[in-house]
């Protein structure tokens, strides 16, 4: 349905489906057959990192290793996002479901969900809901196990690798990567991690097919994807739109009026001004973002924003690598020292350089997105920090 | 083989190398830091950081494996910048007091910022902004935790090398540090003082407790006589800290620097390892006895070897229910500083209160050993001061002394002559190759049935050693051992320690005698060497110590005329009411964590 701000709203995520039937079919296709669907789909994952999921299990599926693992990514950390709590709030059937298709595709008889440690207060009832998924799967017999993980609140375990460390009782900090997941994962194991809402897509991708998944959205950014919309809004929320729309049109439906910048992304991710609205796409070709989007208007300091971001990656930091766990005590000790007037403004640039060395020298994702934040809030709004 | 190329050169190496490992074999130079050989790869501090075309981010060259057609720039701009970024960073937040700081110029991150960093600052400091304590608790090493840049090489060197995790990271981001457990004082946790993190430590976050100032003023004290003893280890690894490559012996010179130093007496630990052969042989067939011929059930086998103080340690936190299996022989150093308050003394008639005992050891253990309240039985403090090998490479330093061209001498005599067999306790394997020697020869009347007394098969670098010796041919006293097989062990490092023990704690020990050092070759890669550490490094120190066991005229440890003139003297014989005076120790049970 076209809307007059050319934002389209669609209702796949936490559309009620016969699970049973959609794992039926999943479980008559070959698991070249799945994966082959879900490439065609053009799905990219919805955590933020937008890696091809079918490509992904096709990687998992070709290792040798029968012991395999697929995990769900329920460590929803990203500042402003809360999507993945109400996907398993409402639909973890389709969760369970998008890992037993998943399962499936790579040749993994279990699964384990990394749930949030805040989140906690869910488990009781989708400790229910899995029971009654497994219940579900006896009847088709298929064999597949789910079984739960608590996160304690690390934004870093939202990262694959220190996840799976997380996950095995270890300090939750990231791997060495080579080797990818996909080759070691958990427990060293060949292991698919995907997101709450990416495993959900797979389900609606399996109902409707990949030719009708992939008419929504763009090239570089197929389907729909739920946003958690928050900030200076009247209409904060969780709202599920079709990809490839501008920040301009986003805006119209959602400011109030007065936006002076959306951050996409969350802290990690990119702070568009309202200059650069009509031309940045909300997508793979523009601005990724895992869901979260905090519109700001003009009674908000983005120089308090950039703060409490760094605030935020200071503490967050995992703290093994050298660029990550100094350079945001840096970047957070240069903004407060360039407001109080302790060093020159021009010190900025310097810190801009040191952003640009995190992207490309720290171990993760983490220590490597910094740079987003900081470089997009300081040169847009430069004098917002220094004054 | 896998086909790259670095800085435009070609090169074939075989799968599973990192491009470190490639960029070495082309000589081409890549600075590390967390990168230590003895210990798994982090790729954390991220100064080895290389461009790889077509990639997204730079790659640290330590962590990454090489891959076909790698294409390898090691130099470009942007990598020169990071690099020198990173080692800014490092910069600001280490308390960079180099002038006075215990590691100048032998510090590694001074070195990378002599080559990246120099000239402004570009960041600001950080160091104001933490609550750092410095805690000097153990008497063994110092914590510094303001000039600690978190690489994590002591970490992964506590539990990878001596399963022990007695520091660990804690907390994360900002606050992230190297901590103990409960971030209790280092004296308070399960630690060993093995020192082998002092040994992998890049900077001076940890280093031994120094105890220089305190022995030159004994030495300019007029009213005191000061003793010296030199550890076996100590001969073949100083040279590295005085200008020469590791694997030089420089006893000869060593003992004419102590004489300049201003020592009273120099002399040998090997003396006292020699001793220590004579009472633990004794103890090891006493027990036997005990056992095949006395049906004494309370006698367990295996026995221990008690000269490492960090294994004893790690045994009174680890396995205490062992304990009676330890010999409850002291370590040579502390028969050596029992002796020399008393047998020397009286030999040398001087007040034994006016002896200072100071020892040279390769080792930080020891002054944790030194200082145990066990260690008194001469009346007095046994030995006042624990000196490193390191230590005592600063103080020739200190008094202007141009080592290389000293004429070697030898070490005065009572407590002075020593043997080949002593010389080896230096390395892995040494204790129970001269217990062989001379607990054989007891038992049979002959030398060890192996060519020129080289007890090979309990030599070299594999982390646990097995060997099995047939006694034949026994004397009358010894008949009850005729045609056994005496099963030892031998385990180096206390993660190949730990193997031991489990394998004992599950009865599955088929061993009567074992040899374990804390620290990795055993005493040569002791904490209180000359640092870098390596293998290649150790294996040069072990040549050494053997050479220097087939250099001397005598290398049967009950062959040492010092050691037949104290028991004729003074002891009486191995194991006598006087020896276990003085000789011989117990062991505490100590708390678990």
């Amino acid at each position: 349905m076209e809307n007059n701000t050319g934002l389209n709203k669609v209702d796949l995520i936490f559309e009620k489906i016969d699970p049973k039937e959609v794992l039926t079919k999943a479980f008559e296709m070959t698991n070249e057959q799945i994966i082959q669907e879900v490439l065609e789909s053009g799905l990219k994952g919805r955590g933020g990192a937008g890696f091809p999921t079918g490509l992904k299990w096709k990687y998992t599926a070709s290792e040798k290793d029968p012991d395999k693992y697929i995990v769900c990514n329920a460590d929803e950390g990203e500042p402003g996002t809360f999507k993945d709590r109400e996907i398993l709030d409402r639909v973890s059937y389709k969760v369970y479901g998008g890992m037993a298709i998943a399962s499936k595709a790579i040749g993994a008889k279990n699964g384990i969900v990394y749930l949030r440690g805040e989140y906690r207060f869910l488990l009781p009832q989708l400790m229910r809901e899995l029971e009654l998924f497994h219940k579900m799967i006896d009847e088709i017999g298929y064999d597949f196990r789910i079984r739960y993980c608590m996160g304690s609140g690390a934004y870093i375990c939202g990262e694959e690798s220190a996840l799976f460390e997380s996950i095995q009782g270890d300090r939750g900090e990231p791997r060495n990567k080579p080797p990818y997941p996909t080759t070691s994962g958990v427990f060293y194991k060949p292991t698919s991690i995907n997101n709450v809402e990416t495993l959900v897509t797979v389900m609606e991708i399996i109902k409707h097919g990949a030719k009708t998944y992939n008419q929504l959205g763009t090239k570089d950014s197929r389907g729909s994807k739920v946003f958690s919309v928050s900030g200076d809004t009247p209409t904060p929320g969780i709202f599920e739109l079709e990809l490839g729309m501008t920040v301009q049109q986003f805006v119209n439906e959602f400011g109030d009026g007065d936006t002076k910048a959306v951050q996409v992304g969350g802290a990690s991710g990119f702070c568009v001004p309202r200059k650069k609205f009509n031309e940045t796409i909300i997508g793979f070709e523009g601005v990724p973002t895992g869901g979260s989007m905090k519109l700001f208007n003009s009674s908000r300091s983005m120089y308090n924003v950039l703060h409490n971001y760094l605030d935020f990656f200071a503490e967050e930091s995992c703290g093994q690598c050298t660029p990550c766990r100094v350079g945001c005590q840096q970047l957070l000790k240069g903004v407060q020292n360039v407001k109080k007037g302790d060093v020159k403004s021009t010190y900025l640039n310097e810190l801009v350089k040191l952003a640009d060395t995190m992207k490309v020298a720290s171990k993760c994702g983490l220590g490597q997105s910094v740079g987003n934040a900081f470089r997009t809030i300081v040169e847009n709004f430069r004098e917002e920090i220094i004054y | 083989m896998i086909n790259l190329t670095i800085n435009d050169q070609k090169i074939s190496v075989p799968a599973g190398s990192t491009v470190l490992d490639a960029a070495k074999k082309l000589n081409i130079n890549i600075p590390t830091l967390c990168n230590h050989p003895d210990l798994c790869i982090a790729g954390n501090c991220r100064v080895c950081l290389v461009e790889q075309k077509g990639a997204r981010t730079l790659i640290a060259a330590c962590a990454m494996p090489v891959a076909e057609g790698m294409d390898i720039h090691t130099n470009t701009l942007k990598v020169r910048n990071a690099r020198k970024h990173v080692v800014e960073l490092l910069l600001s937040e280490h308390r960079s007091d180099c002038t006075k700081c215990y590691k100048n110029q032998k510090c590694e991150l001074q070195s990378l910022a002599n080559e990246f960093a120099f000239g402004d600052t570009i960041f600001l400091d950080l160091v104001e902004d933490h609550p750092y304590e410095i805690d000097r608790s153990s008497p063994s090493f110092i914590k510094d935790d303001s000039k600690c840049i978190r690489c994590q090489r002591c970490v992964r060197t506590c539990s990878e090398l001596q399963y022990i995790s007695a520091i660990a990271v804690a907390n994360k981001g900002a606050h992230q540090k190297i901590s103990s457990f409960h971030d209790r004082p280092m004296s308070h946790v399960v630690c060993t003082n093995c020192g082998q993190c002092v040994n992998r430590c890049p900077t001076g976050a940890l280093v031994e407790k120094t105890y220089i100032d305190q022995v030159w003023d004994a030495i300019y004290d007029p009213d005191k006589h000061v003793v010296v003893q030199t550890a076996p280890a100590v001969r073949v690894a100083l040279g590295e800290d005085l200008g020469y490559d590791p694997g030089e012996r420089v006893t000869g010179k060593m003992v004419t620097a102590l004489r300049q130093l201003g020592f009273d007496s120099v002399l040998d630990t090997d003396f006292s390892a020699d001793l220590t052969i004579m009472e633990e042989g004794t103890e090891l067939l006493t027990r036997l006895k005990k056992a095949l011929v006395d049906g004494d059930k309370k006698i367990s086998f295996p026995m221990f070897t008690s000269c490492s103080p960090g294994w004893i340690k790690f045994i009174e936190h680890k396995y205490p229910e062992f304990l009676p299996n330890l010999s409850t022989c002291k370590s040579p150093q502390q028969m050596f500083g029992a002796l020399a308050k008393t047998y020397f003394a009286q030999k040398r008639k001087i007040d034994p209160s006016k002896i200072v005992s100071v020892s040279v050891m390769p080792c930080t253990a020891k002054k944790y050993e030194a200082d145990r309240p066990e260690m008194r039985d001469s009346g007095y403090k046994d030995i006042d001061y624990v000196l490193t090998t390191r230590e005592l490479a600063v103080m020739i330093k200190q008094a202007g002394i141009n080592f290389k061209n000293l004429e070697p001498s030898h070490y005065d005599s009572i407590m002075g002559d020593s043997t080949g067999a002593a010389v080896i306790f230096g390395a892995t394997g040494g204790v129970m190759e001269a217990a062989l020697r001379t607990a054989y020869e007891i038992v049979t009347g002959r030398e060890v049935p192996f060519n020129n007394l080289n007890i090979t098969p309990v030599r070299g670098m594999e982390g646990v050693k097995e060997a099995t010796i047939k006694i034949e041919g026994c004397t009358d006293d010894w008949k009850f051992l005729e045609g056994a097989e005496l099963k030892t062990a031998i385990a180096h490092g206390l993660t190949n320690a730990n193997k031991i023990m489990r394998l004992v704690r599950q009865g599955k020990s088929p061993y009567h005698f074992v040899e374990i050092m804390a620290c990795p070759g055993g005493c040569i890669g002791g904490g209180g060497q000359p640092i870098p550490t390596s293998m290649e490094i150790r294996k040069n120190r072990m040549k050494a110590i053997y050479s220097e066991d087939e250099h001397m005229i005598l290398r049967k440890s009950h062959e040492n005329p010092d050691v037949i003139a104290i028991y004729s003297d003074f002891l009486g014989k191995p194991n006598s009411h006087k020896a276990h005076e003085l000789l011989h120790t117990h062991y505490v049970e100590r708390e678990q964590y």
